[in-house]
Parts: C-alpha cells; sequence; structure tokens
C-alpha cells in the first residue's frame, strides 16, 4: 500500500485506537464534541466510537447546515415561491420543515422549486429563462458562504436574487461552551469549514476558555487522529490550537474566499433553529446588492416560526445534549422515509446518519 | 454539506474548468477562489474549489502521524 492510501487504512486506525486507549485515563468520563455532519457522518459511517474507551465519548454540536435554519427562514422560501418566483436550493433544503411546510410540499402544490448541484447552476437556469425570476437559496457554512459571494460579486442577471441563510461556525461554538451542563473537553473543528477561515477564528477557544481544539480531516484516521491529538492535550494539562488537517487547512485560510465573503456581506445576529439567537452569527447582503436581496425584492420578512414540532428533540440533538436514540420519536415517528424534525431531514443531520449508519441495536 | 470531494484539473477557460471526479465523471466547475493548472487537483465544494491539493503535503501528514505516534507519553 503506497503511503498515499493511508487514510483509511484499518491497521493504521488499529495503532491508533491502540495509542488512544493507552493514554486513555481509566474511569474519568471525557467528552469531546464536533461541529460537522461529514465528521458525524465519518465516525458512524466506519464505525469510530466503537474503537474508542467506554469512557471516551465523541459527541454532535451544531454542524448541519441545514438542520439549523430556522422555520422562519423556510417560510420565506415557501412564500416567495408561492408568489411565482422559481426557489433553488441544495436538495437537502428542499425537504426541511417550515411552519406550515416544506419547500418539497409548496412543490407538490404548484410552486416552481429546484434542486441544483451549486448556485453555477442555477444562475444558467435564470439564464436560460429569461423571462422567468429565480432566487437562490443560499444555505450553508463558511465553506459554502464564497461561493454565494464570487457570483454576487460578478452581477448576476436581473432576473436572479439570493435568499441568504449562511451561518458561522465559531460562534455556535462559543454557544456550547456557555451551556454550563454540556461540559465538553474539546472540539474537533470542521475541516472544510477552516479551509476558507484559516485557524485564527478558533484562537478563542484555547486561550479564552482553555479547550482543546484540534482541525480535524474527513478520513477515518484523520478523525482518529484528531481524537488522539486532543486526548493527548487533556493528558498533559493542556490547552493549544492543533491543525491534524494541514494538507488542506493554512493558517491564514483561503484569502481570495475571505476576500469576496467581506466584499459582499456583512456579519450580523440571527437566529438558529432550536438554539436561538446567536451574535454575530450569520452574513446578510451588503446595502449596495440590495437589488439581489429576495426579502427585498418581494417584500417578505417572516420573524416568527414554528421550529420545532411537538413531542421532536431536535433542539436537544443540535447542542449534542441527547443523542438521537434518546429521543422517543428516532426510528419509531421520525424515520428518513418520513422525517418528523430537520435532524432527520437532512443527509447531514445526527439522527439521519445515525438511521442510515448506527447499528440497528435500537430497532 | 461542507462536503468537498478532490478532482483532477482537465481544461481551464477563464474562471471555470473542467475537472474529473474520477473514472470519467467530468464536470464543470469554476476556479476563481485557487490558482491551479491542467494536471493539478483540486477540492471541490457544491462546484466550486476551494484549494488546490498537493501530493506532498499528504505524504506531509503520514509523516507528522507516524512521529506522533512513535512518542510515547510519559
Amino acid at each position: 500500500m503506497t503511503e498515499k492510501f493511508r487514510f483509511r487504512e484499518p491497521e493504521l486506525a488499529k495503532k491508533i485506537a491502540r495509542k488512544i486507549a493507552n493514554i486513555a485515563p481509566a474511569d474519568e468520563l471525557i467528552k469531546f464534541c464536533h461541529v460537522c455532519g461529514t465528521h458525524e457522518w465519518s465516525i458512524t459511517h466506519y464505525g469510530l466510537r466503537s474503537l474508542l474507551p467506554k469512557n471516551i465519548e465523541v459527541i454532535a454540536g451544531p454542524g448541519c447546515p441545514v438542520c439549523i435554519v430556522p422555520a422562519s427562514e423556510i417560510d420565506e422560501a415557501v412564500q416567495i415561491a408561492q408568489k411565482g418566483a422559481v426557489i433553488t436550493s441544495f436538495g437537502d433544503v428542499l425537504r426541511v420543515p417550515g411552519s406550515e411546510k416544506s419547500l418539497l410540499e409548496a412543490k407538490s402544490e404548484g410552486a416552481d422549486v429546484r434542486i441544483v448541484y451549486g448556485l453555477s447552476d442555477a444562475i444558467q437556469l435564470a439564464k436560460n429563462e429569461p423571462n422567468k425570476e429565480f432566487v437562490f437559496f443560499a444555505v450553508g457554512f463558511e465553506t459554502t458562504a464564497p461561493t454565494t459571494a464570487i457570483e454576487i460579486l460578478k452581477n448576476p442577471p436581473a432576473n436572479f436574487s439570493f435568499l441568504v441563510s449562511h451561518r458561522l461556525i465559531p460562534p455556535a461554538m462559543e454557544l456550547l461552551l456557555g451551556l454550563g451542563d454540556l461540559q465538553i473537553d474539546g472540539f474537533i473543528a470542521p475541516g472544510h469549514v477552516s479551509v476558507i477561515i484559516g485557524l485564527k477564528p478558533y484562537e478563542l477557544f484555547p486561550r479564552v476558555y482553555r479547550m482543546p481544539t484540534v482541525i480535524a480531516g474527513f478520513e477515518p484516521n484523520d478523525v482518529l487522529m484528531g481524537i488522539y491529538m486532543l486526548l493527548k492535550q487533556h493528558k498533559e494539562n493542556e490547552a493549544k490550537l492543533e491543525n491534524e488537517y494541514s494538507r488542506m487547512v493554512k493558517w491564514q485560510g483561503n484569502l481570495k474566499a475571505l476576500d469576496v465573503m467581506n466584499k459582499a456581506f456583512n456579519i450580523v445576529s440571527s437566529n438558529w433553529r432550536g438554539i436561538g439567537r446567536l451574535p454575530n452569527s450569520a452574513l446578510k447582503l451588503k446595502d449596495v446588492f440590495e437589488n439581489y436581496n429576495a426579502n427585498k425584492k418581494y417584500d417578505i420578512k417572516v420573524e416568527q416560526g414554528r421550529d420545532i414540532l411537538l413531542g421532536c428533540e431536535c433542539h436537544l440533538v443540535i447542542i449534542g445534549k441527547i443523542k438521537p436514540n434518546e429521543c422517543p420519536m428516532f426510528m419509531k415517528t421520525c424515520t428518513p422515509q418520513n422525517p418528523v424534525g430537520a435532524c432527520m431531514v437532512s443527509s447531514e443531520g445526527t439522527c439521519r446518519v445515525w438511521a442510515i449508519s448506527s447499528e440497528l441495536s435500537f430497532l | 454539506m461542507c462536503l468537498a470531494i478532490p478532482a483532477l484539473v482537465v481544461k481551464i477557460e477563464g474562471d471555470t474548468a473542467q475537472v474529473d471526479f474520477g473514472q470519467g465523471v467530468l464536470r464543470h466547475v469554476n476556479i476563481s477562489l485557487v490558482d491551479t493548472r491542467v494536471g493539478g487537483y483540486v477540492l471541490i465544494h457544491a462546484g466550486y474549489a476551494i484549494q488546490t491539493i498537493n501530493d506532498n503535503e499528504a505524504l506531509e501528514t503520514i509523516k507528522l502521524w507516524k512521529e506522533i505516534l512513535s512518542k510515547e507519553i510519559e
């Protein structure tokens, strides 16, 4: 096996797992938190939790950008679609529940809602059909936000506008530290968000909160190494910012991406589904791009929505307070085929990932 | 949703490149956020390249892992 393919090599995984077991404390419960749906997918899909000692727990924080879009913003998209504009977005977004209905339900009632692979495809649709109005529902964390920024700066067609719902990860991580009863011992920081923002935005976690923080990649051995590095810091009573994913993540991030984001957006406070209002946690189009702001163009602003249905515990799953199988509805009334909460809708939602990849012992 | 996949740059026309995701899956992606060339690898997220990839850095990671794993903790 050549060196390049070692990111998934089982022998290496076993070796890292042995190292983890060697330095793990005997009885103290250690809890590490990641904030990325792709990390949850890797951990669950590859069964990494089964390689860890019983007292080392890895929990999932708010890492699914589709899950944390508040119902009020889904409602805005539905209302815009009902006014006759074509809503374009990523596939997962369509099934996320709004207060009354999802975009998919609006589509079944006749609204024109289309799935795209990315924003450039949506713009191409608008160019192909100049007599229709198109809106891109821009959901996603820092990884996705620059793609929206590039297109806004390039003067998209006049029949195109944006419903911007981008959110920022570091404020959500800070929120988790404020929840006294969560008691996290370290952060596994998200690799692809970090490709864009670099290391600097995480510096406050070790410095201010004395929280070990390791940026990790997504291959199984990346995640295991990240856990090992956190555990090592814990054992040596250190709190440092380390970068396991150095092959992709540079200290300064992607400067071009940060530059276009700065030009297109202001940072504002905003609501997250199931979490509430977080300061400086969202992006909003700058006033000079008002012509492309779908809220203004269609005069639609929904202040309040119904985020969580009665009985759904998505709000506790999102912050890592409970595991999906601790929700009474999980795999009973709430399934991938018939999801109740946003965490079961998106392919990166913790409940959905557990439903399709976990061992079936909960059934 | 922050999923990103490596791809090989096959052809470049301005801000757009044709990339190969492997096994002949070709797509046009936007490359204005990175400096790349034909024959280089890029990390693609939702149709946009967000980072360039070079082989040596991947090998460096493996080297770093070996180093970390070989150190014993007192």
